[in-house]
């Protein structure tokens, strides 16, 4: 027996990138975060090669999830052209040989920045949101050891206040984006930054989602088939952003969320947020290839 | 509404709080010295004590905020819970926003200062379940009318509001749950007396209509003359005298209330 024999030859790093102790340690907390939905776990948060609030937790999620026969989507608003999406996805593919893809059909594996795609997804695939702040109870109690105590109690009378109070001061509920959820009827999670459009594709939903924050140091899941409901009064409905009369000016798609580009004269255009399906719009109405998979919403209503 | 029941109909019913032998000491500091109190439904027990005598901490420990070192604490109501004090923090916080109203001296204690007043009844609606938008606002301004809040001003801040304005405020929070236990911690301690005055008016317009049980403290034996029908006279932690208002009053058996009662007047 020799040296040689017993190891194996030297690489610039793990598969994967992240050592196998992290991702163990990864592994164990999603798996506890699956366990308990919308539950925040805490983990130690390992050091990659990028800025803290730049998507570090999504990306060791998604380096622990990763396998060679992965396919990788990362999108970033709904754009996977931007350059944080081509960089992490780029890096993702070097440190796995995982294949890079902007179709959401096609990905197994897809990371976010505050966007869920607008085509269905499937059981076989995994979604991963970069969380900036993953507690919704930071507005009304800045102590995290009180914060957690009140979601052990599930005291969330506070929580519902902000959203009293901002029917009485301006006649309608204010919160765009992280809409609070209540998860499997137990825990209140923030989905991520992800509009209020998005927030009922997690309701109910076949895949599997993680939501991770690296800089706070906690990930917390949405397994398939959990119910999502975001805190709303019974006498007054949950409303998704109003973009059901828009159309894209690029693809001619109507009735998704739209981005808004103001315009020279004052007004504005819209355009698809989710990029890729823009794309695919464009080439069926060019006469190629493209194939568009059902969608959540249809004519701006939820199906 | 149930009349309120005065003090010699008040000995032959059930008491609605018992306390029983609570002890509590910070340190060598004894807070509590084997103190019992009873409250009975629809009666207003004053408790009266110089500072550091141990009223406010009796009365943190009748709103479950603290625990004592020893004792038993009763509630006579319909699921029987036992002694409060071995309650979880769950169960407690669950018996304290639904059963028990309080009204701080200080009302930063008891107010979220940067939301509306009518917001901070909700509040305790809310802890309670009620998810209907309609019946918050409904019962919240019933709750600030009852404690002759001007409904004008319902969505104003409490930091936008007088002192005995924030105190009504607070007393609407305390009976939006419609308690069976009222706690008043020097309520009307920094008001003028004229404000005083209608503070006290509106307390006990709420004790005779609701005959809901009051336990006040203060160091103000005029506010106590005024609204209790029985008093606890305490000192270094303990009991020294208890006994109906008036004989209390008229005529002090123990050396500190007399103290107390001459220094008054």
């Amino acid at each position: 027996m020799t040296l040689a024999s017993l190891t194996r030859p030297w690489e610039a790093m793990s598969y994967g990138f992240l050592d196998a102790s992290a991702k163990r340690e990864l592994r164990r907390k999603m798996l506890k975060a699956i366990a308990v939905p919308g539950c925040q776990m805490p983990y130690a948060s390992r050091e990659v090669p990028m800025a803290r609030g730049w998507g570090t937790g999504g990306l060791q999620v998604t380096l622990t999830l990763l396998k060679p026969s992965s396919v990788v989507k990362v999108i970033d608003q709904g754009a996977d052209d931007s350059v944080n999406a081509a960089s992490i996805r780029s890096f993702l593919a070097k440190v796995s040989g995982a294949r890079e893809t902007w179709d959401t059909l096609a990905a197994t594996l897809i990371q976010s920045r505050h966007r869920i795609p607008e085509e269905r997804l499937r059981a076989d695939q995994v979604l991963v949101l970069q969380v900036p702040n993953p507690e919704p109870l930071r507005p009304v109690e800045p102590n995290m050891s009180h914060a957690r105590q009140m979601h052990a109690d599930a005291d969330y009378g506070r929580l519902w206040l902000i959203l009293y109070e901002e029917i009485v001061r301006a006649g309608r509920i204010m919160q765009g984006a992280a809409y609070p959820a209540l998860v499997n009827g137990r825990h209140v999670m923030t989905p991520s930054p992800i509009p209020r459009w998005d927030v009922p594709k997690l309701h109910m939903a076949r895949h599997l989602t993680f939501l991770s924050a690296g800089r706070e140091k906690r990930l917390f899941a949405v397994p398939p088939f959990t119910r999502v409901e975001p805190l709303v009064f019974s006498d007054l409905p949950y409303r998704v952003e109003d973009h059901a009369g828009l159309t894209c000016h690029r693809s001619g798609m109507k009735s998704f969320f739209m981005n808004e580009i103001p315009q020279a004269d004052g007004g504005s255009a819209h355009e698809l947020s989710d990029s890729h399906l823009g794309i695919k719009a464009i080439r069926q109405a060019e006469g190629g290839r493209a194939e568009i998979g059902p969608t959540w919403y249809r004519d701006g209503r939820m199906r | 509404m149930t009349p309120a029941l005065r003090a010699p109909e008040l000995m032959t019913t059930p008491a609605m709080l018992t306390m029983t032998a609570v002890s509590r000491r910070y340190g060598n500091v004894v807070a509590l010295e084997e103190v019992s109190a009873r409250a009975y439904p629809g009666e207003v027990l004053g408790i009266v004590g110089e500072s550091g005598s141990g009223k406010s901490t009796l009365l943190r420990m009748m709103n479950l905020e603290e625990t004592p070192d020893a004792g038993d604490y009763r509630l006579s109501l319909p699921d029987q819970p036992g002694n409060l004090f071995d309650l979880d923090r769950f169960a407690r916080r669950m018996l304290c926003a639904t059963r028990i109203g309080i009204v701080y001296q200080n009302p930063h204690l008891g107010l979220l200062m940067r939301n509306t007043s009518s917001g901070n009844v909700a509040e305790r609606l809310l802890i309670a379940g009620e998810r209907s938008f309609a019946a918050l606002r409904s019962r919240a301004r019933d709750a600030l009318d009852a404690s002759e809040f001007p409904l004008a001003r319902m969505d104003a801040r409490p930091v936008e509001l007088s002192g005995g304005m924030q105190q009504r405020v607070q007393l609407a929070k305390a009976i939006a749950l419609e308690p069976v236990l009222l706690l008043l911690d020097e309520p009307t301690t920094g008001l003028d007396v004229s404000v005083q005055a209608l503070v006290l008016d509106t307390l006990k317009r709420l004790q005779r209509d609701r005959a809901i049980t009051m336990v006040i403290v203060s160091h103000d034996l005029g506010v106590i003359r005024t609204m209790a029908d029985r008093v606890m006279v305490m000192r270094g932690g303990r009991v020294v005298e208890e006994g109906l208002a008036d004989q209390i009053f008229q005529d002090p058996q123990h050396e500190y209330t007399q103290q107390l009662v001459h220094a008054k007047l």
